[in-house]
């Protein structure tokens, strides 16, 4: 019997390659697009660096900026650290108590919040409050073309809006922080020694111990970086918004979702860059200061 | 173009004067999107301009264009001998300050009071200062009607026609040589479409600015233009056929015999109801519901 000679495909594997197929397209888009609006990204924050070598932004465009970002989230800000230091307190306490180590909550307490809490919950309140209000702000000022009005005045819209959100963000973002940690460092000594009735002096005395200058450090350095994440995504989306109120409603909703997701895989790289540094310089773990 | 209105235009035709702005094969493109193609037209010093077309033709990129708010994809825009895409930063920053724009809803800054938003290009460009922007400020609102009262309100407290007003104070406030207006007289009852006409025609009297402005509003064109651009969507172009499908004085219009412009001037939807719907797959227009129609109707028109 003659072979043929083009033998016809199974229907099954014709299935299994368009579907591969379908699939390698979706996530080939997906990771295209990624790198593009990574790339977009850059250029933009590149830009926004190059204008705030070239010119100094006015007093006027800096202080509103950092009113809204410093003032404005202050209350905010302190409120969620009390209640973290707090609820750090009430999470801890059992199991310590079980093992007899209940007088160094102190020590857990202020340590998880200098280094790690009070810098991501103040960023991700300040990508809540701030961030999604500069997306939503720039935004409606692309829709309703006050950022083509800027530039056709003469005005460079990154130097006008950009720079002074993004220094607000960067300058503040650090008091914030302190702040965040303070009242979490007040929340739980409040619930540990006032609630709980660990001793007093115990609770402080391991809290010395244990936390040292440079993991309060830690925390404000990271801080500076979650700031700039946070004013240039939030900007970046803004300025791109599409039309419409959804387009606003998108891009509020993205700047902070962004900031997040960006906040933590930054806080992971930071952790590991500090953790070297500090070993790099203090092998056997000594203290800072 | 209609070769008996080429002819009526050269007769007509005031002495040639220098073009102040001038668009040279100027083309615009968004993806494989074609706006404008190969346009080349010359706006003399102290002519006013109307640039008319159904929505979706491309006027307002085109108004933008002439001002460097978008980049030609291709040809360039001429204004008083530069080439604007040649411009570096600080040059292109000067040469606004000859620029006037008034945006199709004014585009005034929501966080600013009126006062701060009719002096923002006087900051901008460092003059004049003090006591001196200040009487420049009430001056220009005096010019467009408008009380000093206004002077500390925000635009959220003031109607469509006062921001438009607004809109056009501060674009005046430099003393442009050009003069833009998107739509001036868009979403206003036919007394305040009157009175922006009337303003934009004392402005032309008080400051030899020429002036260039897109509309739909007939009334507003023939009143106001000394010239009138009619511009076609280029997709639905002929092959070899020009997106300019009138250029002429204002009289002139209705001696045209080209069918489209007739249409648009007329406000007659002639064949294009039924392009669209039978673009669209909907049958013959008796069978659709044109009392209600689909949310999703006209959203391609813009």
């Amino acid at each position: 019997m003659a072979t043929d000679p083009f033998p016809r495909s199974n229907p099954t594997s014709s299935r299994l390659l368009n579907s591969l197929h379908r699939v390698a397209s979706v996530w080939g888009t997906v990771v295209v697009h990624g790198i593009s609006t990574l790339g977009d990204i850059s250029l933009f924050a590149f830009q926004m660096f190059g204008w705030m070598i070239r010119a100094r932004p006015k007093r006027e465009t800096l202080m509103p900026n950092f009113y809204a970002v410093g003032v404005l989230s202050l209350p905010v800000v302190a409120l969620t650290g009390t209640f973290i230091g707090m609820v750090l307190a009430i999470q801890s306490y059992h199991q310590f108590k079980n093992i007899g180590l209940e007088t160094r909550l102190g020590a857990v307490i202020n340590m998880s919040l200098v280094r790690e809490l009070g810098p991501v919950l103040a960023a991700t309140m300040l990508a809540g409050r701030v961030g999604s209000a500069m997306a939503a702000v720039l935004g409606t000022m692309r829709v309703t073309e006050q950022i083509d009005a800027l530039v056709s005045m003469g005005a460079n819209p990154i130097h006008y809006l950009v720079v002074p959100r993004f220094l607000a963000c960067v300058l503040l973002i650090p008091a914030l922080t302190v702040m965040a940690d303070f009242m979490g460092i007040v929340g739980g000594y409040f619930y540990s020694v006032i609630v709980l009735g660990i001793d007093h002096a115990q609770y402080l005395r391991n809290s010395r111990e244990f936390v040292g200058g440079f993991d309060l450090f830690t925390g404000v350095f990271k801080s500076v970086f979650f700031g700039a994440t946070i004013a240039i995504v939030s900007c970046y989306r803004g300025f791109n918004c599409q039309a419409g109120a959804e387009g606003v409603g998108r891009a509020a909703t993205a700047a902070f979702v962004q900031s997040f997701v960006m906040i933590l895989a930054l806080d992971i790289v930071l952790n590991i860059f500090l953790d070297t540094v500090y070993f790099t310089i203090w092998p056997t773990g000594a203290k800072l200061f | 173009m209609d070769e008996t209105i080429l002819s009526q235009i050269t007769a007509n035709s005031p002495p040639a004067t220098r073009p102040i702005l001038e668009t040279r094969g100027m083309s615009l493109q968004f993806g494989r999107q074609v706006i404008l193609k190969e346009l080349s037209i010359n706006f003399n010093k102290g002519e006013t301009v109307a640039i008319i077309g159904e929505s979706g033709c491309g006027k307002t990129m085109f108004l933008k264009t002439l001002v460097g708010l978008l980049s030609p994809t291709s040809g360039s825009v001429i204004f008083d001998n530069n080439d604007i895409q040649k411009l570096n930063d600080r040059d292109m920053t000067a040469l606004r300050r000859r620029f006037g724009f008034v945006f199709q809803n004014a585009a005034l800054f929501d966080s600013m009071t009126i006062s701060e938003n009719i002096g923002f290009p006087l900051r901008q460009h460092g003059v004049p200062k003090g006591k001196l922007a200040s009487n420049l400020i009430s001056e220009r609102l005096a010019e467009v009607g408008l009380p000093n009262s206004v002077l500390t309100k925000r635009p959220s407290q003031l109607s469509g026609g006062m921001r438009k007003r607004v809109g056009l104070a501060r674009a005046l406030i430099l003393e442009p040589d050009l003069l833009l207006y998107d739509e001036p007289t868009t979403g206003l009852d036919p007394i305040m479409s009157d009175v922006i006409n009337e303003l934009m025609m004392r402005t032309r009297k008080r400051y030899p600015v020429t002036s260039i402005f897109v509309t739909h509003d007939m009334h507003s064109a023939r009143k106001v233009a000394d010239r009138i651009i009619m511009l076609y969507p280029y997709s639905r172009l002929e092959s070899g056929e020009s997106q300019i499908l009138f250029d002429g004085p204002p009289k002139l219009l209705d001696s045209t015999r080209d069918r489209r412009v007739k249409q648009f001037v007329n406000g007659e939807a002639g064949e294009r109801l039924m392009e669209m719907l039978a673009s669209r797959g909907k049958g013959h227009p008796d069978t659709l519901n044109l009392v209600n129609p689909s949310p999703f109707d006209g959203k391609d028109e813009e």
